[in-house]
């Protein structure tokens, strides 16, 4: 049996491990001249694993808005700007910004906020505190991103 | 075989529009037929049936589909035609609320609706309905979810772009409910919103809930003087 001590315990110990893990959901970065320059991770994005993440429906949800180089996937959005090129119209830094937090940049956009968690109404209780893409997944479509150059 | 499937979607795209005025080609017909029967149904010995009370639905029914959402004095709120189907059930019939979404609900309120088919939608949104449409078109603003999207932000300012290989509609309500292929099954203005939420990774708004009765409110608001069309038939 729980006493209601421990099970008062127990609870603390769960919010705050909650707390705690929502502080660490999100990375620290800064915005400057429209660009977040340095890697959220420190670890240098993948592209291939990058790609992988862009052509999901699931994970990515890119390609339901945006078209791109990704000529096996059919059905590609229109509601966003094409992928092609984009490595040669941004820096990386200024991809990193757009895909952590777009309204930064404009906040009219449409572009869903990929790595931010505050200032969210109303989210589905299966991705709340959690944001849609983790520091990591950031740094690899980065990677993909800014390696495509225009012809 | 992609460019079969490619086909295969350009010519899914023509089929409803065409199909939802031919009644033997809407599969929305099949949930008609049963709202028919419900109509003239006693649900136990003794109990009334709709017609016992209301006599034929072609004129009983006539335009009332399109005259909901409406603002109900006596309850002193907006009701949805479902809201006032379960209130009838309860009332009159000593029956238990409809399941939302059940065959015999959806049934019920298409053979209803059909009664309105070609009617002008005339919500009457300036009278006491107003602050209801004004709560939903709050709403239908609001981003949510954790992909931070409002409703206007795709059904107002990105209509006819594509969603992968969905044109983005301008979200109207005057087909409800509607059969849709891609759930292969009828479904009402709720259900359809579902899809939207869970899109956006937001929590989902429950059955007759105030901000589904206000969103549907604004909805059909802004939808007045378009033809009734339900029940329809989309992808």
């Amino acid at each position: 049996m729980i006493g209601k001590a421990q099970l008062f315990t127990l609870c603390l110990a769960a919010l705050m491990a909650t707390a705690a893990a929502g502080q660490e959901a999100v990375a620290r970065y800064r915005i400057e001249n429209g660009a977040i320059a340095a890697s959220l991770t420190g670890v240098p994005g993948d592209a291939a694993r990058g790609r992988a993440i862009v052509v999901n429906r699931q994970t990515g949800l890119c390609l339901l808005c945006h078209a791109g180089p990704f000529p096996e996937e059919r059905f590609q959005g229109t509601v966003g700007p094409d992928l092609r090129g984009v490595g040669s119209r941004l820096s990386a830094g200024e991809i990193r910004l757009r895909l952590v937090d777009s309204s930064a940049v404009n906040p009219a956009t449409v572009m869903p906020p990929y790595h931010r968690i505050d200032g969210l109404e109303r989210v589905a209780p299966a991705w709340r505190g959690k944001p849609a893409f983790d520091a990591q997944q950031i740094e690899d479509v980065v990677a993909l991103l800014a390696g495509l150059k225009a012809p | 075989m992609i460019r079969q499937a490619a086909m295969a979607v350009a010519l899914l795209a023509t089929w409803p529009a065409a199909a939802q005025t031919d009644d033997m080609a809407n599969p929305a017909f099949l949930w008609v037929e049963e709202g028919k029967a419900l109509w003239s149904e006693r649900p136990r010995p003794g109990a009334k049936s709709c017609a016992d009370c209301h006599g034929a639905a072609e004129t009983a029914m006539r335009g009332v589909a399109a005259r909901h959402p409406a603002f109900d004095a006596k309850r002193g709120r907006a009701m949805l035609l479902t809201q006032r189907l379960d209130a009838c059930r309860v009332e009159h019939q000593g029956e238990t609320p409809f399941e939302p979404e059940s065959r015999r609900q959806l049934g019920l309120a298409a053979y209803i609706a059909l009664q309105s088919r070609g009617l002008p939608v005339a919500i009457a949104a300036d009278g006491p309905l107003a602050k209801t449409v004004a709560e939903g078109r709050a709403l239908y603003t609001r981003r949510i979810g954790q992909l931070d999207l409002s409703c206007a932000q795709c059904h107002d300012d990105l209509v006819g772009r594509r969603l992968a290989a969905t044109a983005i509609p301008s979200g109207h309500v005057n087909a409800y409910p509607v059969y849709r292929s891609d759930w292969l099954g009828m479904g009402s203005f709720w259900r359809r919103l579902g899809n939207c939420t869970t899109g956006v990774r937001a929590e989902a708004f429950a059955p007759h809930s105030p901000e589904h009765v206000a969103l549907e409110s604004y909805l059909a608001a802004r939808g007045n003087d378009l033809p009734m069309q339900a029940p329809g038939f989309r992808n």
